[in-house]
């Protein structure tokens, strides 16, 4: 079905129904219990799930298929997202002119890296695009301020000039991003018992753009043009010899990458008119690095696993502070409760960082195909299926 | 020309920090073929080996002085080390003031096991995984190092200064014949250059001219034959893993008081370490050490304000810059072999 | 594969019945008088405490997070009141705020302004922050302070020092306790004068970016005023850590004063290596070379060690204050924690009985009213003398402290001795001066 093999269209349907109900699916405590602190059914964090989602589909478009390791990725999200925020202090509030204007101008900037940068293979272009982004970086953050105001970002103020809109509302205040009338921040309340479910407007066009990503990707992945790309991957010397040249390939699928991340910068911009420098920091574009190959590097699924499986701890672990982990454990006597509040307390809160580099060194250690590996591995075990001929199966077509 | 020799020299000392990294990482690499992106970290440990010797010198107990109060107004407590009570205030004052210079001796033996320790546990199962799963873990790692320092030593930076006999500055000029004053260098910036020179003349000279050197040259170049002839290359390997971070580990000591060493200068350093890498090429011990001194200078010539009032934030970009041009015009690098680290 | 997705056809299932329920009309809107975002409703008020926990500023972070927590139990009626007891406005009675419970919930900046804005916004989505208060960084601190605009917030700024926060960024729904970069040039001029004379020839290392320009433009002016000469002013890149190739060139220079327009970990790098390489030893024009520090950190100046030693620079508070709000303010500290409070510690903490008290006097938590109540309200009693938060800005007007690194530190705490409190009248200024212009505050958004 819409072009795409059985396996292909349940899996397209899987996601799509995981996003459209992902209000739900991520609230899964009731809001007064104490493991509210886990749900993370709000709207912001949600977007936060898809939007880095596209961005990990597109770079894996790039890595899981050529095996070209960008560095430098992140310097797309954050070009296409100063792209829109200009586009809303120029123009309009809608976020269509927005979301266009962030996917060319990033799909520029990755024609001339990527024309340059795909000179060379290996580590070398991986430094070559890890340059191009931090000079983009240094410079955004300090001489190019005019253009993107340096360390506190680009926002939007009552002074624009929005030649297609208002410079403000009638009350004085900053128009608001939306899509021909619906505001991006508005959202509606669904409470069911000790249940409440918020359905954002912003997270609605954000799903919707990622299901089309989707779409696009596993068109890619299975069109004639990405068995070029896997090609390239599996030995670029033979496709040499055999008189084809894959730099027109390779520099082809950058720029989607490329224009993948613009959009995601883009939406960012969408769901809070604000660019920052650091969103091209060389942190960032590692992060990319991250979701994918944490998900499974190659897979469909597994980037958008990734990204969210990052996103969730940065904002859900980080605010777990020990008033909080007290709340949980009072329960206990007072001296177990210290004892287990003490030893909580390194990994959650400020040491958000410390629990996440201690689950990417397990998932690498023991999952090498990432999280999708894990999950595979999960449905084997419930299938009781012989585990040689499923092994076998996995290593040849590893699930997309 | 005083300006010029001044930021060659100012070149040369932070080119001997790239070099000294990048030196470490690439042993590693060039031996074991493994990113190790948790190299900053051991710079950083370095670092706090020197943080932490300073600490255990000065470990104290407390005295009350009833003539001088605290900020709430209570006796004030007065430290007085356990250095002082057992060589008396004098030569105590004096070992704790020689921290720095005595944590490199404290630091080897650490550095090693640390290195060994992370080959034997970790790395060596990385061995046969893709490059980028090795990145994946190494980085992993690093976090986690990082993360540790910071849970024990906070996040603030620490200082840890040179003894005072290295405190100050040195008219350099005059012994090139400028006038004086002309180009005054901190004595601790020489001091840092010259350990520099001598540890990398020492890693080289190690590799030339010791039959274990020798070996694992020879692993480097083919593991596989080396390994057929009866060789145990990979418990050289491992060594040769020891030694890595504990060049690292001694460029941290070294530099802790450069600057205050803080939990997070390993990443600092991470990024700039294999651009040198890279620049330098591959798996090539000159080449990551004439690429750091190349960049330290470049990045001190760039910061010139003659320069930057022709191009302004050229200091900000130059060494990426740079790496750009020279992978575009040569294409392994400075000295880099063909094949490694190209697929 | 499939398995999984049988497990998931389950959790499917019971997606779409509740699904269905979206259809009902059971949409929650707030019936009071007047909507605002996240109008408190049952027998708590949540605040939501945004401060860097990891990343350089972390250990500053702990320290707001620390007083926080005291302000919190304050409060709330704990521990010995701490400056409730001094505070000019006796609103309020150690019974939350307008009798709600005081609650709190706490998110990471990690120094970045997205990350920031990510955190700022859970507390508000998600958690039903009524107040945003934190931070270590003018660029966090204005793009939070836009966010709680855009949100109908109310945003109590922390540590932040640049012009713009209340200047061309300023925004109705944001307040800030902490002085600025205009501030420190016009305490901290006067001063050097008196000390090193009027005739001297200065040197600007600035860090790249927004805070370190608008330090560099205020410093210049406010010393060019008193017959200063400014030889040169040089831009660093905000993650340079070894700063020689800067230092290096400065003696040659012709100038006797070097001014470090740094903050945090570029600042305690630069004074090291500047007092590495011997400044302060030199004699340049007949005068001896000195080194001053605008903006001083305490926490981060203990990273330089025995370099900051009398070198000149100002803060918004210190703990050595004798005044009864100081006193009182670091004795709970104190006696909670161990050690003295910070000036971050200070402003968060007084930020936050600033907000509570607004709240009781307006006798609402809506934004809108609390801004009224906060807008050119005089005080006194909290640490820094009589002060008033002008109404044109919401900017708070007060002493500023000159200080100097101490020369015989008692304790790791006692680093910074006050040289003058600078009255405030000498560091006001109009709401239209050039380095704060542009920008208006608009109108106050309730949200919702």
């Amino acid at each position: 079905m819409f072009g795409l093999g059985k396996k292909d269209f349940t899996l397209f349907l899987i996601v799509a129904v995981l996003a459209l109900f992902a209000p739900f699916i991520l609230n899964p405590f009731p809001t007064d219990s104490g493991l509210a602190q886990f749900n993370a059914g709000y709207p912001d964090l949600m977007q936060r799930f898809v939007i880095f989602g596209i961005l990990a589909i597109g770079f894996n478009i790039l890595f899981g298929l050529t095996g070209y390791l960008s560095f430098g990725h992140a310097a797309f999200l954050g070009v296409g997202s100063y792209a829109a925020v200009w586009m809303f202090k120029l123009l309009s509030m809608n976020v269509i002119p927005a979301i266009l204007l962030s996917m060319i101008v990033a799909g520029l900037f990755a024609v001339v890296i990527g024309y340059v940068s795909l000179r060379r293979s290996g580590i070398y272009f991986s430094i070559l695009t890890l340059a191009f982004a931090q000079m983009s970086y240094n410079l955004a953050y300090s001489v190019l301020t005019p253009i993107t105001n340096g360390e506190t970002g680009l926002q939007i103020t009552l002074d624009d000039p929005r030649v297609l809109g208002v410079s403000a509302t009638a009350d004085g205040g900053i128009p608001v991003t939306n899509l021909f009338g619906m505001e991006m921040r508005s959202f509606e309340t669904l409470v069911l018992g000790p249940w409440e479910f918020q359905f954002s407007v912003g997270y609605y066009l954000a799903a919707i753009i990622m299901l089309i990503s989707f779409y696009v990707a596993i068109r890619i992945f299975r069109s004639p043009f990405g068995m070029m790309l896997r090609a390239i991957k599996s030995n670029q010397n033979r496709l040499y010899y055999t008189g084809l040249n894959a730099r027109p390939y390779t520099l082809a699928a950058f720029v989607i990458s490329g224009m993948y991340a613009g959009l995601a910068g883009g939406l960012l911009a969408c769901m809070d008119p604000l660019a920052g420098a650091e969103r091209m920091q060389w942190t960032a574009s590692g992060e990319v690095v991250l979701m994918t190959i944490l998900g499974g590097a190659g897979t469909l699924i597994g980037p958008v696993l990734g990204a969210g499986f990052i996103k969730y701890f940065e904002n859900i672990f980080s605010k777990i502070n020990d008033q909080v982990v007290h709340g949980w454990v009072s329960f206990l006597p007072d001296g177990l409760e210290d004892l287990v509040v003490a030893l909580i307390h390194p990994f959650v809160g400020k040491g958000w960082h410390l629990t996440l580099g201690l689950l990417f060194m397990l998932i690498v250690i023991f999952l090498p195909g990432g999280l999708v590996e894990g999950g595979q591995r999960i449905a084997r075990r419930l299938r009781r299926k012989p585990a040689k001929d499923d092994a076998k199966s996995a290593s040849t077509t590893p699930a997309e | 020309m005083d300006a010029i020799t001044l930021q060659i020299l100012n070149g040369l000392d932070k080119g001997s920090a790239y070099a000294l990294i990048a030196l470490g990482l690439t042993l590693i690499f060039g031996t074991l073929g493994v990113v190790n992106f948790a190299h900053g970290a051991l710079f950083m440990i370095g670092a706090f080996c020197a943080v932490t010797l300073n600490r255990l010198l000065t470990l104290s107990h407390q005295v009350v002085d009833e003539t001088r109060t605290d900020f709430l107004g209570n006796p004030l407590k007065v430290d007085v080390p356990y250095m002082h009570d057992l060589f008396g205030e004098v030569t105590g004052a004096a070992i704790i003031d020689w921290s720095v210079p005595l944590a490199i001796l404290f630091s080897i033996p650490v550095m090693i096991a640390v290195g060994v320790i992370m080959e034997r546990g970790l790395i060596k199962h990385f061995y046969r995984r893709p490059h980028a799963d090795q990145i994946l873990v190494t980085f992993g790692l690093a976090i986690v190092l990082q993360e540790i320092i910071k849970q024990i030593f906070g996040a603030n930076p620490i200082p840890t200064p040179a003894p005072d006999a290295f405190t100050g500055s040195f008219d350099f000029g005059v012994l090139l014949g400028f006038d004086p004053n002309a180009i005054i260098y901190p004595y601790w910036r020489l001091v840092y250059f010259a350990f520099a020179a001598l540890i990398i003349g020492g890693v080289f000279a190690f590799l030339q001219f010791t039959t274990f050197g020798m070996v694992v040259r020879a692993g480097m170049a083919d593991r596989e034959t080396v390994g057929l002839l009866g060789i145990n290359i990979d418990r050289r390997f491992t060594i040769m893993f020891g030694l890595a971070a504990a060049v690292a580990g001694l460029a941290g000591v070294m530099y802790a008081p450069i600057n205050s060493p803080n939990y997070h200068m390993g990443m600092d350093f991470l990024v700039l370490s294999f651009v040198v890498v890279v620049v330098g090429g591959m798996g090539s011990l000159p080449g990551a050490v004439a690429a750091g001194f190349l960049l330290g200078i470049l990045e001190s010539f760039a910061s010139m304000n003659e320069i930057k009032q022709i191009l302004p934030g050229i200091d900000q970009i130059i060494i990426y810059l740079v790496a750009i041009i020279i992978l575009l015009t040569r294409p392994r690098g400075l000295m880099g072999r063909k094949g490694v680290m190209e697929d | 594969m499939s398995k999984t997705t049988l497990t998931r056809r389950g959790v499917l299932r019971t997606g779409a019945v509740a699904g269905a329920g979206v259809a009902l009309p059971t949409i929650f809107t707030a019936s009071s008088a007047r909507a605002f975002t996240n109008a408190p409703t049952g027998g708590s008020v949540t605040l939501g405490f945004n401060v860097p926990q990891t990343g350089p500023y972390a250990d500053e972070g702990a320290d707001e997070l620390r007083a926080y927590e005291l302000a919190v139990e304050h409060l709330n009626g704990g521990g010995d009141g701490g400056m409730l007891n001094t505070f000019s406005s006796k609103a309020l009675d150690g019974t939350g705020i307008m009798g709600k419970k005081v609650e709190y919930v706490t998110g990471d900046t990690q120094t970045k302004s997205d990350a920031a804005r990510a955190s700022a916004k859970s507390m508000i989505e998600k958690d039903g922050a009524i107040m945003i208060t934190g931070g270590s960084s003018s660029g966090v601190a204005i793009a939070v302070q836009g966010l709680c605009q855009e949100a109908g917030v109310i945003f109590m700024a922390g540590l932040t020092h640049s012009n713009d926060t209340t200047g061309k960024d300023k925004k109705a729904n944001g307040f800030r306790h902490f002085f600025n970069a205009y501030m420190s040039g016009a305490a901290l001029a006067p001063v050097l004068a008196k000390m090193y004379g009027d005739d001297r020839k200065a040197y600007h290392l600035t860090a790249d970016y927004t805070w370190g320009w608008t330090q560099e433009e205020s410093i210049k002016a406010a010393t060019e005023a008193l017959g200063w000469e400014t030889v040169n002013a040089v831009k660093t890149p905000l993650a340079q850590t070894d700063f020689s190739s800067y230092i290096a060139p400065v003696l040659n220079s012709g100038a006797d004063v070097l001014v470090l327009n740094h903050y945090g970990g570029n600042m305690v790098n630069s004074l090291t290596n500047a007092v590495q390489f011997g400044l302060r030893e030199k004699q340049v024009n007949g005068k001896n070379f000195e080194i001053v520090v605008p903006l001083y950190s305490r926490l981060m100046a203990r990273g330089a060690g025995e370099n900051v030693k009398g070198i000149f620079g100002s803060t918004n508070w210190h703990w050595s204050l004798q005044d009864a709000g100081s006193k009182a303010f670091v004795q709970s500290f104190g006696t909670k924690y161990g050690f003295p409070p910070s000036q971050a510690a200070h402003t968060c903490y007084v930020q936050t009985l600033l907000y509570a008290d607004a709240v009781q006097r307006a006798g609402s938590f809506d934004p809108c009213a609390v801004g009224e109540a906060l807008a050119g309200f005089e005080f006194d009693g909290l640490g820094n003398g009589p002060t008033l938060y002008r109404a044109e800005d919401h900017q708070c007007f007060k002493d500023v402290l000159v200080v100097k690194g101490k020369e015989n530190p008692t304790s790791e705490f006692d680093l910074l001795e006050v040289v003058e409190v600078t009255p405030r009248a000498q560091v006001e200024y109009a709401p239209d001066h050039p380095m704060f212009a542009g920008g208006s505050l608009g109108a106050c958004n309730p949200g919702a």
